[in-house]
């Protein structure tokens, strides 16, 4: 593929496919919950950028709709709450030592080649530049799952699982130009509803073992204590 | 098609009644009216299917044809008898102190809250929504599964919550992907529309929609409490309320399997090969294995009916993925009578514990000796779900046999070891339960029995004989399916 030969849209699409992957590697590598935060509403900034554009250029007024849930949701709203949450807790200046940190960027590294794998077959039908969209929202997948599992701060779990939303949303826009209306609404009710769990969820956990590290969360299990 | 939208409207009149009514002592009777009211609706939509076949609403958004519609009637018929059960319980464990008012006003809304989300994963045409109804189940079940406040609630449910959220994320990309695929041959409105997509299956991309449903499996699969994504499934269903355990195990994972079958409908018009079938077959037996070793090393009572409620939901998957009219007419009476006999379990499982004080097994005792009515209970639903004759669990578990011995002969035996291991790992553990020595001092608790003797004469009746109209109405559900007549 000649990136000069395609259109402006394509093109921007690329760049920010590529921005949006890149915040995920650094959420990955962050060890400072309030830069992690930071980071997580760029990203969330990032897409409300690309739903603009292509409502822009694709003229579906709807996806306007779509945008402005992004910003109020995944860039103003989830993060005040974590960044008040971690403020709370007085957490903001722990640094978290994140094992085996090179083993960690491999290993996201590793996943983005994967999605290229996984999602190959599509490209023998479709232009290059939906493996790319495709493959890099897979990688967002993944990349906050591998987010997850490596951090231990509950804060940390849920800009995880926010960001997973996130990759499965700039699927839905560039590949698809976005859901119906109805399930954007659903999606979007859903995730607002998760976020307020997710505050409600951070009361009880600090309530039960005063702290937010979910380390510390491991009573129940197969093997007797 | 008016009777769907009465079965949408009931429950979430309940939500709003539930959150907006102060808390008052008879909310568990009003919880038991709302889910009386919603299952008679259910079987007027039933009779208007079996009269006049797949019924679709005007703008495509609903569809109820002899799959779902069975299914539906089942989870109304389950959410009553839990309801029944589940007021008292749930007074008593509010005047033991475990639960406040407040907390009690929060479970009925949220009750209702999961019942609207059932329905609505069970009536929707519309792939995409079916995906947020099921997280919409995931939500409005995370806070009862904490609802003791423990520990070990909290950290249950936020296990829960995170896996189940992950996982279903999963089921969403899928979603994306065949969303994706099917813009390619039609326009955007009706491409999520299980009927139209149902009809142009032919024309979709194979390729695209065989990665797509990997991904599904997995998302929907971990909702279904496929090995290995099952770590939540016994976690929350032994720390929270019992009725939720019942709800969950009868309920939730039936409708999460259907959101596998109905995608796996799908990919099989698509590809024409079986692949995913193979998935599910490969993802069912382990689970059932794993499930049905893990039986035997259980401690506490609630976590040893839910790896139980593993092994069979592994089984079901398995029948399905396996396809052919006589596998997948096995796992329909299978789902049947699984959410029938474990919601029944978990009824006397829930007295038990509150007989015993603990849901610990080894101190949970002499069940018979000190209330004979939930002593033989546990047992005799022991039985059923172990799969003795003559309960329905034989008819469909021989069922899936005979469906293995045909398509499969290599795999029976590992499915006839899993169904030994399953029935010792039980037994082991419900026998000194239920005829034990009685402790000291331990003394019968008030307890409403008839959920229990409905749902195991229902099971029983199922084992018997299948009434007529039942037949009729698998068979049709089988073509279906599998698009051919069974037996």
């Amino acid at each position: 593929m000649n990136i000069g030969q395609t259109d402006f849209y394509t093109q921007a699409i690329l760049s920010l496919a590529a921005l949006v992957g890149l915040t995920s590697f650094l959420m990955l590598g962050q060890s400072r919950l309030l830069r992690l935060i930071f980071v997580f509403a760029l990203q969330g900034f990032l897409l409300t950028l690309t739903t603009s554009l292509a409502a822009y250029s694709l003229g579906n007024p709807h996806l306007y709709i779509s945008a402005a849930l992004t910003l109020l949701l995944k860039v103003i709203f989830i993060p005040w709450m974590l960044r008040r949450e971690v403020l709370q807790m007085n957490i903001h200046r722990d640094i978290q030592t994140l094992k085996n940190k090179t083993m960690i960027m491999l290993g996201g590294a590793s996943l983005m080649v994967f999605s290229y794998y996984v999602l190959h077959p599509i490209v023998q039908n479709t232009a290059p530049v939906m493996l790319n969209a495709l493959a890099v929202s897979l990688s967002v997948v993944l990349l906050g799952m591998l987010l997850m599992i490596s951090h231990r701060q509950a804060v940390a779990h849920v800009v995880g699982f926010m960001s997973i939303e996130n990759g499965l949303f700039f699927a839905a826009i560039v590949a698809t130009k976005g859901m119906p209306m109805v399930v954007e609404l659903g999606i979007a009710f859903d995730v607002l509803v998760a976020a307020v769990l997710f505050g409600i969820f951070f009361l009880h956990i600090r309530s039960s073992i005063d702290s937010l590290d979910v380390d510390l969360l491991n009573r129940l299990n197969e093997i007797e204590k | 098609m008016i009777a769907a939208y009465f079965v949408l409207l009931i429950p979430f009149a309940g939500i709003i009644f539930f959150a907006i009514a102060d808390s008052r002592s008879d909310m568990g009777r009003i919880n038991v009216y709302f889910n009386a009211v919603c299952l008679l609706a259910t079987l007027w939509l039933a009779v208007n299917v079996v009269n006049h076949g797949t019924i679709l609403s005007a703008n495509k958004a609903y569809i109820v044809d002899p799959f779902n519609v069975y299914l539906i009637v089942l989870t109304a018929f389950v959410g009553l008898t839990t309801s029944i059960f589940s007021a008292p319980y749930m007074a008593h464990e509010n005047e033991i102190g475990k639960l406040t008012a407040g907390r009690l006003k929060l479970y009925y809304t949220m009750y209702q809250g999961f019942m609207l989300a059932m329905y609505l994963v069970l009536t929707t045409n519309n792939l995409g929504i079916m995906w947020v109804a099921m997280e919409g189940a995931t939500l409005a079940t995370v806070l009862l599964v904490s609802l003791y406040r423990t520990p070990e609630s909290i950290e249950a449910a936020w296990k829960y919550f995170i896996l189940c959220g992950v996982g279903i994320a999963q089921a969403l990309f899928g979603t994306i992907l065949l969303y994706y695929a099917a813009m390619q041959i039609g326009d955007g409105s009706n491409a999520l529309l299980w009927s139209v997509l149902y009809e142009n299956a032919t024309k979709l991309n194979p390729e695209i929609l065989e990665i797509a449903f990997v991904f599904m499996l997995i998302g929907y699969g971990t909702k279904i409490g496929l090995v290995p994504l099952h770590n939540w499934l016994p976690d929350a269903h032994s720390e929270g309320p019992t009725p939720m355990s019942a709800v969950l195990s009868g309920l939730l994972l039936n409708d999460a399997l259907y959101a596998v079958v109905r995608n796996k409908m799908l990919v099989d018009g698509t590809t024409h090969s079986n692949i995913a079938g193979y998935l599910m077959m490969g993802f069912g037996l382990l689970s059932f294995l794993v499930g049905a070793l893990f039986l035997h090393r259980q401690k506490d009572i609630k976590r040893l009916f839910s790896y139980s409620s593993i092994e069979h939901m592994g089984m079901m998957t398995f029948a399905f993925g396996i396809g052919g009219s006589l596998a997948t007419y096995a796992a329909l009476l299978h789902m049947t009578v699984h959410s029938l006999t474990k919601s029944a379990i978990f009824v006397t499982v829930g007295h038990a514990a509150q007989i015993a004080g603990t849901q610990r097994i080894e101190k949970i005792r002499g069940l018979i000796r000190t209330q004979p009515q939930v002593g033989w209970g546990l047992l005799i639903g022991t039985l059923a779900i172990a799969g003795f004759p003559p309960f329905g669990v034989f008819t469909s578990e021989f069922l899936v046999l005979l469906a293995t011995m045909h398509s499969y002969p290599w795999l029976a035996p590992l499915v006839l070891l899993g169904i030994g291991i399953a029935f010792a790992g039980l037994f082991r553990h419900i026998q000194p339960i239920v005829y034990g020595e009685k402790p000291e001092g331990q003394l019968p608790v008030k307890a409403n029995l008839w959920p229990v003797i409905i749902h195991l004469g229902l099971v029983l009746w199922l084992g018997l004989s299948i009434p007529g109209f039942l037949a009729h109405w698998f068979s049709q559900a089988t073509v279906l399916i599998s698009g051919s007549t069974p037996l």
